[in-house]
Parts: structure tokens; C-alpha cells; sequence
């Protein structure tokens, strides 16, 4: 009796499943088909280890790069405004939360198109600067622009599960860090850091995958002078409609998801993971 | 008598508003186990988070011997507190919990190690070193935390009702052990607590407030036997208040019946209140007591038996090894020296005396 209800329930998972199927698992197949094939069907591996000529290997390295500045720049943001949000009373908090958050209601592609009005050479940054007598800025189709609107979007991923594991810390273990006289800075390395570790890993990952593999943003701000990894494979896909290449790339890129994650979890679990 | 260690000078503290403090003062002298007593939100724990300096005074100062800390932080503070809920780190093993202190005093390795080991020792808990913080149960996690306090060897202990998340039996266990503490570590130690059986057990002195005004301060048995007002005596154990009215020096009416009692100087008719313990009332035959009255209830407590007497339209509770049955016709008889008379409150800060407030 309780064998077949326990396999009715998991059945409940079934169109899960067949979305998993039909959507994730059998493209991957399809990728992986083209990623080790040439254009007539022979197999190849030059598809993947195209990923060492130069000008790919150049972007890949470029996307690291700025994925790594745009992770880190998150993650010192978020500290300071996780501190500042806990502090407050448990009742302007949540108010605080929800006008953080409202951008990511937005459309993404609005939020980037904005973005690319405020940055460019005549944009309304650049018209105040002028009106006030300041030089203008020129950071329009540069990794400045691109990062920076990285930052931009990808922030709330890193705050808010920063937030919630800094909430989550009772009070009383940093009155009694204190009262063992710790100061401010000793607190913050020795108990609100390791005790944040986990909220810090998901939301490195949160940032720093999307960050690696975007092109919406370097395409619209990069204006074509900043090629990221994943502007590499869109043109491979979508231009010189090279599925082989563009699927040999996905798959390193693929890889180097797949690390940076495991990475992280694993620096997760001697950082606390398993605490909370 | 010792020196006085600390100093509560004029405290007062609200918050939102609401006064929680109002002009307190307190002497606690050094080497003194002194609890703070009180029902919940009388100011006991406010009083302590500002020993602490986890709480700003709006008023007063804080002096700790012959230095004015009010505006110091906790870290400042020669004092360690131990909290309610423990408050262990938990990402951290017992041990480096109990070094917490030490490291940041830039203590050598080797004398850290030794104290960790001799704080486990003091607290009964040898071996646990490598242990972490979930792996304990409540009351380990409270000597843990015991442990980590007095290593940094503070002159005063401050600890927030400690054992109020234990079991009975463990509380008990954990109030002996806490003397025993007390007595080996030579410090000064201020308790809270709402129970007031852990005060009596403990205490060298007891501070009983409420509603943010000390009420009394005293020995155990000064606060058990003579307590100041009704407030007291019913917050002390279970007490008989009577509405009474003092006819002369040791003679008071109560419930219509002259009562020969010690007391002087009240004056004479003047209306008081009237404390009589449970144990204090003799159950007699009818014909020998001062007054009479029917049985309306008997539970049985163990060590005795507690009985509702109603007689004269006051409901008398009684304690006794020998039980009469509910019905009974019985007579009541209190010595003199068991009747303790209180003046009625007057002044405002005398209100919070009530004892339904």
C-alpha cells in the first residue's frame, strides 16, 4: 500500500521530468553531437579545442576577467549594505528589501538599453557633466561600461542571499562576540563573515555564471569592441551559422560553469554551508 | 563588608517611550552573588544589559571600581556575560568557542590550551574540546558558555537567566554547580532571574523589582521573611494578603478579629496590608482558634498538604503535614511573630507594589 502512494507521489514529478527531457537533457545531446562533429557529419575535436586560437582564447580570458570584477564588486557592495539593511528595525527592513529588488522587475534587454542612453558619448550623464562644466566621461563600448552594467544587474543576486544568511544570525552570538571583547572589525572576520559564507557562495554563483556567460550586455554596450566568450558563440551560432564551433565553445564554457560551481560548494561546505 | 564593586547611579532607560528604568540605584559589592529578581519586564534584564554595555543609560552613570564605564562598549568592559540562549558560535568547536576571548587578547598558545582545559574541568565537561557546538545538549551548551566567559577571568559575571530553557531537575543540578563556581572562582556574580526559588538557593543578596523600581534588597531570608510589601510577599513564595486595619502598636484587626502581632509604630486605625505565609497558619479545633472556618480544597504537594480554609469571607491558604478533609469545620490560629504588617502603597513610584499590576 504505502510502496504504491510513495510511487503515486512521485509521479507528481513526472511533467517535470518530460520538461527536463525534451528541453535540457535532449539539447545537450544535440550540442554535444555538433560540439564533436564537423559541418559534414565527420568527428572531430577542433570544434572544442578551437577554444585555443586566439581570438577566442582572448575573450574567454576577457569574460573571466570581468566576471571575476563584476563578482567581486557585488560581493563588496553587498557586505556593507547587508550590515547596514540588518541593523535596521525588523519593520523598514522588508520596505528597504522590496525598492532594492524593484529593478530586477524590469525587463532585462530595458534595464540594459537604459543603461546604454545614460553611458553614451551624448547621453544624459554625459549632458549633465557638461552642464555643470565637468569633462565628459567616455566609457561607452568599453569593459567599463560592459562591467558596470553587469554590476548593475547582477547585484540583488548577491545582496539578497547575503542579506538573508546575515539576517539570520541571532543577535545575541554578536553581543557575546563583544562582550568577549571583540571589536567591530574582529566580529565582522571572525563571526559574521564565516557565518555569511553560505549566502556568499550561492550568490558568487548567481553572479558570477550569469556574468561569464552573458552577451546581451557587452553586445549593447560593448558596441562590438568588447567580445565577450558568449558574443563569440552567438556570432558562431547566429551569424556565420557555424552550429559546430558554437557548440564546441558552449561546451568549455560549460565546463568552466561546472568548476567555478563545484568550486564554490566545496569552499561552501569548510565556509558553513552545513551550519544553516 | 567588601568594597562596592559596581555602582548603578540614577539609572533610567526607556524605550519607545515606555519607561523602563526609573531612577534606579544599586551597589553590588565585590565577591557578592547578587540576583536581580523579578516577574518579566520589571527592568531586571535592561538592568543587567546595562552592567553590560549592551544598553545605553538615557541617565545616570555606571561606575566599576572607582571608573565611570557608562559610555564604554562591551569590549571595554572588565566583565563577561553569559546569555540566555547560550549564544555559542556555531561555526566553531568548543574549544576555539572557550579561546574566542583569549585570542583576541593575544594570549600564547600554551596558556590558552590550559586554560580551555581548566575551564572544561570547572564545568564537568573534560574532553570536549574537539566537539561542535550542535552536537550539545541544552545544559552543556549553557556550561560551554559558562566556560567561555570566566576563562577571560572577568572580575564580575553577568548571567541572564541562565537556566531558564533546562529541565527542572537540570536547573537544580546547574544551581549548585553555579555556587560551587562562584565559591572556586572567588568573583562577583549578578544574576537574573523571574524564579524565585533559583534567587533564595543562590543568593547572597536578592534584589526584587518591578515594573522598573527595586523593591527590596536583602539577604534571601530577609526578603523571604520580611518582605517590605505586598508586592514582595506575593512575589516570594505564596502569601495569605489580608486588607487589615492596625488597631495599636502589636494588635491588628483582621476580617473583623483582633490578631495580637510585633509590630510597631504604625499608628493606630490605620489601614495595612497583611502577610501571612501558608506554612504560618495552625489549623486547630474549632473552638481554639482566633478565628474559624470550612475546608474548600486539599491538594496533596509531597512534602505537605495545601488547603483552601474559608472563613470569615477571605479565602486562607494553608500548608501542613496533616491534612483536613474538604468540609471540615476548623479553627485558625497565626503566632504573632508570623504576621507581618505593610504599609498600603501612597506615592506614585509606590504603585508598582500592586501585585495584579
Amino acid at each position: 500500500m504505502r510502496k504504491i502512494r510513495g510511487l503515486k507521489r512521485q509521479l507528481l514529478a513526472g511533467p517535470y521530468l518530460v520538461w527536463i527531457a525534451a528541453f535540457t537533457l535532449l539539447p545537450l545531446m544535440v550540442i554535444l553531437y555538433y560540439a564533436f562533429t564537423t559541418t559534414s557529419g565527420h568527428p572531430t575535436l577542433l570544434n572544442v579545442t578551437s577554444i585555443f586560437a586566439s581570438v577566442h582564447f582572448k575573450s574567454l580570458l576577457l569574460s573571466l576577467e570581468l566576471a571575476f570584477l563584476c563578482t567581486a564588486a557585488c560581493l563588496l557592495l553587498s557586505y556593507p549594505l547587508a550590515l547596514a539593511l540588518s541593523s535596521l528595525k525588523t519593520k523598514r527592513q522588508g520596505f528597504i528589501v522590496f525598492i532594492f529588488i524593484l529593478p530586477m522587475w524590469m525587463n532585462f534587454m530595458l534595464r540594459i538599453l537604459a543603461w546604454k542612453m545614460l553611458l553614451s558619448n551624448n547621453g544624459v550623464i554625459n549632458m549633465v557633466l557638461e552642464a555643470v562644466g565637468l569633462p565628459a566621461l567616455d566609457v561607452m563600448n568599453t569593459p567599463f561600461a560592459v562591467v558596470f552594467c553587469m554590476i548593475y544587474d547582477f547585484l540583488p543576486f548577491m545582496a539578497l542571499p547575503i542579506y538573508n544568511s546575515m539576517s539570520r544570525i541571532d543577535k545575541g552570538i554578536l553581543e557575546a562576540a563583544q562582550d568577549l571583547g571583540a571589536g567591530r572589525a574582529t566580529t565582522f572576520f571572525r563571526i559574521i563573515l564565516p557565518l555569511t559564507a553560505p549566502g556568499a557562495v550561492s550568490g558568487t554563483i548567481m553572479v558570477f555564471v550569469p556574468a561569464l556567460t552573458s552577451f546581451a550586455i557587452s553586445d549593447l554596450l560593448g558596441g562590438g569592441k568588447v567580445l565577450l566568450i558568449g558574443n563569440v558563440i552567438e556570432q558562431a551560432f547566429i551569424q556565420e551559422y557555424n552550429w559546430n564551433l558554437g557548440s564546441g565553445l558552449s561546451l568549455v564554457l560549460m565546463v568552466f560553469v561546472i568548476a567555478s560551481m563545484a568550486l564554490m560548494n566545496s569552499r561552501g561546505d569548510e565556509g558553513g554551508v552545513g551550519i544553516c | 563588608m567588601s568594597k562596592r564593586l559596581i555602582d548603578l547611579q540614577h539609572i533610567t532607560k526607556s524605550f519607545d517611550g515606555q519607561t523602563v528604568l526609573d531612577d534606579l540605584s544599586l551597589y553590588i559589592r565585590e565577591n557578592e552573588f547578587l540576583t536581580l529578581l523579578g516577574p518579566s519586564g520589571c527592568g531586571k534584564t535592561t538592568t543587567l544589559r546595562i552592567i553590560g554595555g549592551f544598553e545605553r543609560p538615557d541617565a545616570g552613570r555606571v561606575v566599576f571600581d572607582g571608573q565611570d564605564i557608562t559610555d564604554l562598549a562591551p569590549n571595554e568592559r572588565q566583565l563577561n556575560t553569559v546569555f540566555q540562549k547560550y549564544a555559542l558560535f556555531p561555526h566553531m568547536t568548543i574549544a576555539e568557542n572557550i579561546a574566542f576571548g583569549l585570542k583576541i587578547k593575544k594570549k600564547s598558545k600554551a596558556y590558552i590550551e590550559d586554560k580551555i582545559k581548566y575551564a572544561l574541568k570547572l564545568v564537568n565537561l573534560d574532553g570536549f574540546e574537539k566537539r561542535g557546538v550542535d552536537s550539545l545538549s541544552g545544559g552543556q551548551q549553557q556550561r560551554i558558555a559558562i566556560a567561555r566567559a570566566i576563562v577571560n577571568e572577568p572580575k564580575v559575571l553577568l548571567l541572564d537567566e541562565p537556566l531558564g530553557a533546562l529541565d527542572l531537575k537540570l536547573r537544580q543540578d546547574m544551581q549548585y554547580e553555579l555556587i560551587r563556581l562562584k565559591n572556586e572562582l572567588g568573583i562577583t556574580f549578578v544574576y537574573v532571574t523571574h524564579d524565585q526559588e533559583e534567587a533564595l538557593t543562590m543568593s547572597d543578596t536578592v534584589v526584587v523589582m518591578n515594573q522598573g523600581y527595586i523593591q527590596q534588597i536583602g539577604t534571601p531570608q530577609d526578603i523571604y521573611n520580611e518582605p517590605t510589601n505586598a508586592f514582595v510577599a506575593d512575589f516570594i513564595g505564596e502569601s495569605n494578603i489580608i486588607d487589615g486595619i492596625m488597631q495599636r502598636d502589636r494588635l491588628v484587626r483582621i476580617l473583623g478579629v483582633d490578631f495580637p502581632c510585633v509590630d510597631e509604630g504604625f499608628g493606630s486605625n490605620v489601614p495595612v496590608d497583611v502577610v501571612i505565609r501558608p506554612e504560618d497558619v495552625e489549623l486547630v479545633a474549632p473552638e481554639d482558634g482566633m478565628i474559624s472556618g470550612d475546608v474548600t480544597s486539599l491538594v496533596f504537594k509531597g512534602v505537605h498538604w495545601e488547603m483552601e480554609v474559608l472563613a470569615h469571607g477571605y479565602e486562607w491558604l494553608v500548608q501542613a503535614t496533616q491534612m483536613r478533609p474538604v468540609g471540615s469545620h476548623v479553627g485558625i490560629r497565626v503566632d504573632p511573630f508570623n504576621i507581618q504588617i505593610m504599609n498600603k502603597p501612597e506615592s506614585n513610584d509606590e504603585k508598582a507594589v500592586e501585585t495584579d499590576a
